[in-house]
């Protein structure tokens, strides 16, 4: 039983048809990397998986349970946590305060309770602290910790992103191009870091990514996309070096090319 | 300079980061006291007037520097505030009940409001709660069996526990105590889910809904608390100015909170308070000088609203932090003393968010 299925998913922006019926699966554990050129639908994917655009048909199902028409602030409560391809973390809000806020799904302190600060929202507050520091902890952003966003290095940024997703305790998260922006150690760093989200907290990832070296390096399966369809789909090497991949990214036959 | 050492979580969420704070801010409350006991009823009439303008921007606070929403009919709910406690009073309820029923009253409003305002953000929730505040306006007006209209409203003199709140002092230290309240409250919702939640729509909405954090509920909430907090300033108001007339509640006084929250600092509760402080003196202050003010500019009608509007934007323009900016920059100049850095008062350009900057 696979954790997260996509049954013939399409969207269309007027005449465009940004995603056509895709239909792909991820098993509980693996790491999925979604690829092809720009404009492809890869991004589009994850909007539709995070409820931000509305499927024109097809269904998304999740752990059993179909989400199509979910609301998408609903989206984190069932365990699906995202990054964004340009960073959309909180830049007025300290780095602490970022990863409290995606402990939000987790909070049910009550309205009365939060404005009076109650006991009871004391105890929650320092559970979740705890959580954040764990967090903290395992991205190594100690240091950091009380630096508003606006005044770190897009890279720690990018880390800091992916802890505030790391924060929500995802079964599944979507890393929107995990290495954009990043220099070549920082990219080798998050790829170390994927690779212990997937085997130290058994968090299941799809990922849309340019850099074929991180894909290689943590990806069991790749699915290659192009004008919203699939080209192709299996482990990272059938997948580069399937035919219709080559031509995508070459454009045309080898020979017109020459 | 002071380096905190943090041993338990407690610390971060104790509303006093050090023991410094509780002695600034207990001596403080002491001056606050004891003020009425050394000057003059006039000094101490304008103080409580400058602590009921703090209790409503620090509500406009929550609403603008907090969750990121704009609001021009703010003067509305103080209105709405004031008739509510001031029709009830006259009707013979007690003020101890009729200054809470007045917070919730227009705290229901600002939800109804701000229900049907969720979807626009920038100018175009500007323009909705300037309509509004308008329409409110006129309701004050034409609704004269009970506001009075045009003849105005005799506000009657509040008693509490029995005790004749008639002087200036009366009004003082109940505004004290309110405004006290309500910094209370804003500090325990930033410390809570709700006050990051509201940071976290200010700072990026899809993001936001993305970590689970419903859209509309918050922003109906921020509204509410919001006007909530201005209605409880509008019943302290009303025994302010001790009789109410509906041109009071006008867009200049909107613009008046605005003013305090963008000249006091955006998205900070000092800044509201700051704000507030401006706001009332330089009233005060353009009627010392304007008598020696050459050319006659000093008798020049609109002098005010003009130069508030003047304020207004040269804060937003080259102090985008405001009055608690500055203070910040100060206190840092002092603390770090020789080792002032060129870029750490470096001008940011944040310029308050709105349809066409993004």
């Amino acid at each position: 039983m696979s954790l997260f299925q996509a049954d013939q998913i399409a969207v269309r922006f007027g005449g465009i048809r940004a995603v056509d019926d895709v239909t792909f699966h991820v098993d509980k554990g693996e790491v999925f990397s979604i690829i092809g050129p720009n404009g492809a639908g890869k991004t589009t994917i994850f909007n539709l998986i995070s409820r931000i655009y509305n499927s024109t048909s097809g269904t998304l199902t999740f752990d059993g349970q179909d989400f199509t028409k979910m609301p998408p602030w609903q989206v984190a409560g069932i365990g699906i946590a995202r990054t964004f391809q340009n960073i959309e973390l909180f830049p007025n809000a300290s780095l602490l305060q970022n990863l409290l806020i995606g402990r939000h799904c987790h909070s049910r302190a009550g309205f009365l309770s939060q404005l009076a600060f109650l006991p009871s929202n004391r105890r929650a507050e320092i559970k979740h602290r705890e959580k954040a520091e764990e967090v903290i902890a395992f991205l190594g952003l100690q240091r950091h910790r009380d630096t508003l966003i606006a005044n770190l290095p897009y890279g720690v940024r990018k880390v800091v992103e992916l802890g505030r997703a790391l924060c929500i305790e995802p079964k599944l998260l979507l890393l929107d191009e995990p290495s954009s922006g990043l220099n070549v150690e920082e990219t080798e760093g998050m790829g170390f870091w994927i690779e212990d989200i997937k085997k130290d907290l058994g968090i299941t990832v799809i990922m849309v990514e340019h850099d074929m070296a991180l894909v290689n390096q943590v990806s069991d399966r790749v699915m290659a996309l192009n004008y919203g369809k699939v080209l192709a789909m299996g482990t990272p090497r059938e997948v580069q070096t399937h035919p219709e991949v080559v031509k995508a990214y070459l454009g045309g036959e080898l020979e017109d090319v020459a | 300079m002071r380096y905190l050492f943090r041993t338990n979580y407690n610390q971060d969420l104790s509303l006093a980061r050090h023991g410094g704070d509780y002695f600034w801010y207990g001596l403080l409350l002491v001056i606050m006291l004891i003020v009425p006991l050394l000057m003059g009823e006039f000094y101490v009439g304008e103080l409580g007037g400058v602590f009921i303008f703090a209790i409503a921007g620090v509500g406009l606070m929550l609403l603008v520097g907090y969750t990121g929403l704009i609001s021009l009919g703010h003067a509305a709910f103080l209105g709405i505030g004031a008739y509510v406690n001031s029709v009830l009073l006259a009707k013979g309820v007690p003020f101890v009940i009729t200054l809470p029923i007045a917070g919730l009253f227009t705290a229901a409003c600002g939800a109804a409001i701000g229900l049907p305002t969720l979807r626009m953000s920038g100018l175009y929730l500007a323009i909705a709660t300037l309509a509004f505040g308008s329409i409110v306006g006129t309701v004050f007006q034409k609704w004269s069996s009970v506001t009075g209209g045009f003849d105005g409203f005799a506000v009657p003199t509040p008693t509490i526990f029995g005790v004749g709140l008639d002087g200036a002092t009366g009004i003082y230290y109940v505004s004290l105590v309110v405004l006290i309240f309500v910094l209370w409250i804003t500090a325990n919702i930033l410390r809570s889910p709700m006050g990051r939640a509201m940071v976290a729509i200010r700072d990026s909405e899809v993001s936001a809904q993305s970590m689970g954090i419903h859209l509309a509920r918050y922003k109906a909430i921020a509204f509410a608390i919001s006007a909530g907090m201005t209605g409880l300033a509008g019943a302290l108001f009303a025994h302010y100015v001790r009789f109410l007339a509906p041109d009071a509640f006008d867009v200049l006084l909107s613009v008046q909170f605005v003013t305090i929250v963008f000249v006091g600092g955006l998205g900070s509760v000092q800044g509201a308070i700051f704000g507030a402080l401006f706001v009332r003196l330089l009233p005060q202050f353009i009627a010392i000088v304007r008598d020696d003010l050459p050319f006659g500019i000093g008798r020049m009608p609109g002098l005010e609203p003009s130069l508030f509007g003047l304020v207004l934007v040269l804060v937003i323009l080259f102090q985008p932090g405001g009055i608690n900016g500055i203070w910040q920059k100060t206190k840092h100049w002092f603390t770090a003393f020789p080792f002032k850095r060129q870029t750490s008062s470096r001008r940011q350009k944040s310029y308050a968010k709105s349809e066409r900057l993004r």
